[in-house]
């Protein structure tokens, strides 16, 4: 734990810490494991399916058997969905904590998950039957106003933007939209549709919405990848970047809308699940050291996987009923919170 | 000598001023309680108030206001004094303008003791009810010194972010372990941790006026005597000794009380949060620094906040109501951000 203790000092003195072996381990073996862990979601739930019968499903699907139907219809847009879901939520948690250099940095932490529901629930209410290829632009508009009103108020302050600060505001932002969703969602009843989504639970995928939703998330993590070079300088801070001859305003809103691209799609299917754009980016900063060519595609597959699981053993913790993930990833993820603020959130 | 007693008039003058204030915010509450007595899905001319009130009404106009609505009017006053006077002391203890009981994770504490304890005897006999406080006391006890054993460092103390930002991480982990739990139970059980976890006034009985009554008649006047102790802890650590305060057991005892009456209110009334925030800063905007005066301000305009909020959650879609947590957060959250933005690195 010791070497990413003072990250930026350490980058300082030792120049960048890389460890491309370990990434690609990690790549490869974590794309192995999300495959695994996916096809083992497919075949557990109310019907039990062994294995052969997920694949023949999968590439020979044959619409006369109910298993085959069951795994095209329900259980694989869902699993689909939760990979994304947290690939979309690892991405953006990296890129924030990247280009802030605030090791706090979360979508669900700083009001951008709260932004996106509370757009969609006034979706919901005011244009209910809208097409989710709308729906989905409501919630990037929703995790842009999460955002700015945090940011924003986090540098009106007279200290600035201090970590600890941004996550206060985030929480108030949070409690602030949550209220009003679920006043919304109350006044036009249409709580009983949002409240388990609120939760977060991706029991609701459908396969029209994850196409669209898949097209967003692969775009964004792609421009992404494209962007990490750069977002590796802005992560050893602003002057030396900007030393180095990089754009920093240009790679601050290419990255912000990809950010908000990421988080908005993530919620739209999802609901609000936040932490796992905490957790997952510190893991992989810990296993592969601070260049972000690797981070954000590692971050990519540990975040999916991480969903995954957690969709998995939401189904599993007591069935028939579903426990919401949300909750599940918040008891891995307050720990890590704790453990990371008595750090004192040094910038990283 | 005519200084002296200018001085000293200007200053009953002054002290006047606060008194005054203090009785338009009990006008305020009376005006309110009238209101709200008036609000809901059968309208009550004022007439018919009166006529019930004076003990003349039909049956029906009995029942709904002695049963349904007084109670529940009468847990948001003093749900309202409670969580008020909870951040007061709070705020006096820490030095931290922005402590709340719901913001630091008392009140989620107090509320997983009460979902568990109702998960388990879901009849609501009299001895449960009775029993609600001293285990929301138990579980808000237990949570404040987590969260303070937590934002602890050897060497630097406690620092008021550091604090803040522990308790918000336990209140969400408090409330995922609360969903987690009642999910394992019943369907019921789950839908009253929801109703829980908005702040819905939920205990509207007379048995729960009474499980919470004897907690607000010790501690309010306890604090009450402890004002000038506010004061001087006010001014520093050092002044404070200097002047002969015993400032850690003060400090300890006070907390005690600011935690038992954030854990007693938040068990009959559900997760509201920011009244204990408010209040306070309303109460020093309008009548200055001295707990003399702030404490009573305070717990008067906790007590008006929350009447109008559950009035207004009341009113605005009947028969159905919005809780009114939801009331006072979307007042709260962005006089939080307002304080926060202002408030020194």
């Amino acid at each position: 734990m010791s070497a990413y203790v003072e990250p930026s000092l350490e980058v300082k003195k030792k120049g960048l810490k890389s460890r491309p072996v370990i990434a690609t381990i990690i790549l490869i073996g974590g794309i192995i494991g999300l495959l695994l862990a996916i096809g083992i979601s497919v075949s557990i739930g109310a019907a039990e399916i062994d294995v052969r019968t997920v694949w023949s499903a999968v590439f020979q699907y044959d619409s006369t058997l109910v298993p085959h139907q069951i795994i095209q219809e329900t259980r694989l847009p869902r699993v689909i969905g939760a990979a994304l879901v947290g690939s979309s939520l690892a991405v953006s948690g990296s890129i924030m904590q990247g280009m802030t250099r605030n090791p706090l940095a979360d979508p669900g932490l700083l009001g951008l998950n709260a932004g996106a529901a509370f757009m969609l629930a006034i979706c919901f209410a005011f244009f209910p039957g809208l097409p989710y290829i709308y729906i989905i632009l409501f919630a990037f508009v929703g995790a842009a106003l999460g955002a700015g009103l945090v940011f924003g108020v986090g540098s009106l302050a007279k200290g600035g933007l201090t970590p600890m600060r941004l996550v206060l505001a985030g929480a108030a932002v949070t409690a602030l939209l949550v209220a009003l969703s679920e006043g919304i969602a109350i006044y036009y009843r249409i709580n009983q549709d949002l409240a388990f989504w609120n939760a977060g639970g991706v029991s609701g995928a459908r396969w029209e919405n994850i196409k669209i939703m898949a097209s967003w998330v692969i775009l964004a993590i792609l421009a992404a990848i494209v962007l990490s070079k750069s977002i590796t300088l802005l992560s050893l801070g602003e002057e030396i970047a900007v030393g180095l001859g990089q754009k920093t305003g240009v790679i601050k809103l290419f990255g912000t809308i990809i950010i908000l691209i990421l988080a908005g799609s993530a919620v739209s299917v999802v609901g609000a699940v936040g932490f796992v754009g905490l957790v997952i980016p510190h893991i992989t900063r810990f296993l592969v050291g601070y260049d972000y060519r690797w981070i954000i595609p590692c971050s990519a597959v540990l975040g999916g996987g991480l969903v995954v699981l957690a969709d998995l053993a939401a189904r599993m913790v007591n069935p028939p009923q579903e426990t919401p993930i949300g909750a599940l990833i918040a008891v891995i993820g307050v720990p890590f919170f704790l453990y990371l603020t008595r750090k004192g959130g040094q910038p990283l | 000598m005519i200084d002296k007693q200018f001085i000293s008039s200007y200053q009953q003058n002054k002290k006047k001023r606060k008194v005054y204030t203090i009785l338009i915010i009990i006008l305020l509450i009376f005006i309110s309680f009238m209101i709200s007595m008036n609000t809901g899905y059968i309208r009550l001319s004022p007439l018919q108030l009166l006529e019930t009130l004076i003990g003349m009404g039909t049956e029906q106009q009995n029942l709904i206001l002695f049963e349904f609505r007084l109670p529940r009017i009468v847990i948001s006053v003093l749900v309202g004094m409670g969580l008020a006077l909870a951040g007061c002391v709070l705020q006096g203890v820490s030095g931290n303008p922005l402590a709340d009981p719901g913001i630091l994770g008392i009140n989620s504490g107090a509320g997983l003791a009460v979902v568990l304890f109702i998960s388990f005897f879901p009849s609501t006999s009299d001895v449960p009810v009775m029993f609600l406080p001293v285990l929301a006391f138990i579980g808000a006890g237990v949570t404040a010194i987590i969260i303070y054993a937590l934002s602890y460092k050897r060497g630097e103390g406690i620092s008021p972010t550091r604090l803040m930002l522990t308790g918000v991480a336990i209140a969400a982990g408090i409330s995922a372990a609360m969903i987690i739990l009642t999910l394992r139970l019943t369907p019921d059980n789950y839908q009253f941790v929801a109703v829980w976890l908005a702040g819905s006034i939920w205990g509207s009985n007379w048995m729960f006026v009474l499980s919470l009554l004897p907690w607000l008649l010790i501690l309010i006047p306890y604090i009450f005597i402890k004002a000038r102790v506010l004061n001087t802890l006010n001014l520093g650590e050092v002044t404070a000794t200097g002047l002969g305060v015993n400032i850690e057991k003060e400090r300890l005892f006070l907390l005690a009380a600011a935690v038992a009456l954030a854990g007693s209110s938040v068990s009959v009334s559900g997760g509201i949060g920011f009244i204990g925030l408010i209040a306070p800063h309303l109460a020093r905007q309008l009548v200055g620094g001295k707990h003399q005066f702030v404490i009573p301000a305070a717990a008067a305009l906790g007590a008006l906040l929350l009447l109008v909020a559950d009035t207004i959650g009341r009113w605005f879609i009947q028969p159905s109501e919005i809780p009114a947590g939801i009331v006072v957060a979307v007042i709260g959250a962005p006089y939080f951000l307002y304080l926060l933005a202002k408030s020194k690195a």
